[in-house]
């Protein structure tokens, strides 16, 4: 389950000095953290490159944040390594560690001023006052608050202590900055204006963000990387773009966006250089990229999203090389920009289809009871599971 | 969303039962009238009825009385406020108590304060009965908490005085601290402390620039009840006392013989230091109050 492609080659060498580690400025190491009987996180490796957004994503409960905590030192992990910079910083407490962390509720302190708030990390490491005074301004300047320099957070609203959190964080030029579902209190429309802000903010000043999140939208939009975890494990990472055209699992599939997830027999011997096939419960072909499906013996099973799925009727001809099955329209619903189908094939399989609205009026869709054929791409089929090979 | 479907329901013969509804409250506020004076009469009644007895210690420390009584209205005077400390026992019982006061709500409200942050934000074996025996001495009648400590102190061979009141004194105000800071604490959202280390603060600096400074309020509260506490206790002092007298003992002593005036003097300033710290202290938490509701808004 756990799958990280280049943990297996990187995370071996503890002092692998030079380039490889400059580049890698957040390592776990088979990270494990046990809460008595209860495993939250089971053997997690992840590397972060310097510079990069990199978001946890997944649900409440996968231990998203247990890991970013254990990245700033509030948890410690039951067993494995925490690298910063290369350096092993498992057993060192939060204020020893270069990094800084804004919390989902803030966390500011109450009884100091917005400039206070800001000046405190600054204070603590005996930063000159003249220094200190003109960072802070210069902080404030940068999240728009210097107006409200001399203010309580309690006259703040969500979205200015919001980014008095990022500012009390950001002036003490972490190596680092984990953000904690920072944007999870607010309101949808200040959420989209701060996620720019902050994606703007990373890009200025360059350094690395750890960002966790259960909004898939928030962090395929803002994050270079994306790691998609799931009951304490990581199960996939990439690009918005990798994750949601290939995602290797059920699970991945399904939480970002929909995905039509089919199980189907392989034939033993490809079709050609390029294409597998096997066969679905209504013993209907379908093909797939020989090389996703590397690894895995047995049944298989496959999946198309939505929208690259499109519906035929039965005397029409689909394009020459698509996968093919043949259904039954079971729901039709009318979205405006999309139509939406529900289809399920004479073996039980159902297949969810969103097709843009080109044709305008009624007469060009398919009602419910129809017999339709559903088509797609054989290429924009990938490969989530299947027994594994061998091992 | 349900709630849009409710025109066309055959609810909708509710609808009419609007406008006296909405009228209901006008209709109240004619027959109000008579009613609030009532309430009026009563509320002041109530509040006589509470304050007559101090109403009458006040009135009474500027007695001219004579003899060892101060029962009778004899006629106005300052003479006692002018000289408060004349009787010397009186005098010294009142410093002695104010001593233990302060000193026990001192200790008192320091360790009551950390073991309320012990129990809140660590866990550690024994917690548990620590968090239930520390309701113990709230729990347990004062004869029986007073008379257990006699007990103790003898089996000890601790001679009873100044030491031992303060010793009980401290011991059963840090049960109020406790529950006072302990309420404090948990309303305060962890993560406050958890960024003051993530930003470079130790423990103790955590501790002095964010946790104290965020339950000082908490804190200020439990001191006032400890020192209210220890002011006036009888029960529990009266039997770790020894020789030595406080402010209480005194006066339970004197009315057998005759109350100095004096006593309605002290008691009437001392009934002023109270309410002038408990005044402080809604104050403050009110301020307090408004500021954490912003912060939550």
């Amino acid at each position: 389950m756990t799958t990280v492609p280049e943990s297996t080659e990187t995370s071996r060498p503890p002092a692998a000095a030079g380039d490889a580690a400059e580049q890698r400025d957040i390592c776990l190491e088979h990270v494990h953290k046990r809460y008595g009987d209860q495993t939250v996180i089971g053997d997690l490796s992840l590397d972060i490159e310097q510079g990069r957004f990199y978001a946890l994503l997944g649900p409440s409960g996968c231990g998203k944040t247990t890991t970013l905590r254990m990245i700033g030192g509030f948890e410690l992990p039951t067993s494995g390594t925490v690298r910063l910079a290369g350096q092993d910083v498992t057993q060192l407490p939060p204020h020893k560690r270069e990094v800084n962390t804004v919390f989902q509720s803030y966390a500011l302190f109450p009884h100091l001023s917005v400039e206070k708030n800001v000046a405190f990390g600054l204070e603590r490491r005996k930063v000159d006052k003249h220094e200190t005074k003109k960072r802070v301004a210069e902080m404030l300047e940068t999240v728009q608050l210097s107006h409200l320099a001399k203010r309580k957070p309690g006259q703040l609203s969500g979205g200015q202590a919001q980014r008095v959190a990022l500012a009390r964080a950001l002036v003490n030029k972490p190596r680092a900055l984990l953000l904690d579902e920072p944007l999870g209190a607010l309101d949808l429309r200040l959420r989209r204006q701060l996620q720019d802000q902050l994606k703007q903010i990373q890009r200025d000043i360059g350094i690395t963000f750890v960002h966790v999140t259960h909004d898939q939208e928030e962090a395929m939009s803002m994050a270079d990387t994306i790691a998609v975890m799931n009951g304490g494990a990581i199960e996939q990472q990439g690009s918005a773009e990798d994750l949601y055209e290939r995602p290797e699992t059920s699970f991945v599939a399904n939480f970002l966006g929909t995905s039509n997830l089919i199980d189907v027999t392989p034939e033993s011997a490809p079709v050609d250089h390029e294409f597998s096939r096997g066969t679905t419960v209504d013993l209907e072909p379908v093909r797939y990229l020989t090389h996703r499906a590397e690894g895995y013996a047995g049944p298989i099973r496959i999946g198309v999203r939505p929208e690259k799925v499109r519906l035929y009727a039965t005397d029409q001809e689909p394009p020459e090389g698509d996968n093919v099955l043949h259904g039954k329209v079971v729901q039709s619903t009318f979205l405006g920009v999309t139509l939406q189908y529900l289809v399920r094939t004479a073996g039980g399989l159902e297949l969810n289809v969103v097709e843009p609205n080109l044709v305008g009026n009624s007469a060009g869709t398919f009602g419910a009871g129809q017999d339709v054929q559903v088509a797609w791409d054989a290429r924009q089929t990938f490969v989530v599971e299947g027994g594994s090979a061998g091992a | 969303m349900a709630t849009q479907t409710l025109p066309t329901d055959p609810a909708a013969p509710h609808v009419p039962g609007v406008a006296p509804s909405a009228g209901a409250p006008r209709r109240d506020r004619e027959p109000g009238r008579g009613r609030r004076w009532l309430l009026g009469v009563w509320s002041t009644l109530a509040i006589l009825f509470l304050v007559a007895p101090i109403l009458f210690m006040i009135v009474f420390s500027f007695n001219d009385n004579q003899g060892r009584f101060n029962f009778e209205w004899r006629g106005f005077t300052l003479k006692h406020w002018a000289d408060p400390f004349a009787n010397a026992d009186l005098a010294k019982a009142l410093e002695n108590s104010l001593l233990i006061a302060v000193l026990s709500t001192v200790v008192a409200t320091a360790m009551g304060t950390l073991l309320a942050i012990a129990l809140v934000r660590h866990r550690f074996r024994g917690r548990t009965p620590t968090d239930f025996f520390v309701f113990l001495p709230m729990a347990s009648p004062e004869v029986v908490m007073g008379a257990s400590l006699l007990a103790m102190f003898l089996v000890l061979g601790v001679g009873t005085g100044f030491g031992t009141i303060l010793v009980a004194h401290i011991m059963f105000s840090i049960s109020y601290v406790v529950v006072t800071v302990k309420s404090r604490l948990e309303g305060m959202d962890p993560h406050i402390e958890e960024a003051a280390k993530d930003l470079g603060a130790g423990e103790v600096s955590t501790f002095f620039r964010v946790t104290l400074p965020t339950i000082a309020p908490g804190v200020a509260a439990a001191a006032v009840l400890a020192f209210a506490l220890s002011i006036d206790d009888y029960i529990v002092t009266s039997f770790n006392a020894g020789q030595t007298q406080t402010f209480p003992l005194y006066i339970f002593g004197a009315t057998k013989q005759g109350v100095p005036p004096q006593v309605n003097v002290l008691s009437t300033m001392l009934l002023i230091l109270v309410l002038g710290l408990m005044l402080l202290n809604v104050v403050v938490q009110r301020r307090l109050a408004a500021r954490d509701r912003a912060a939550r808004a």
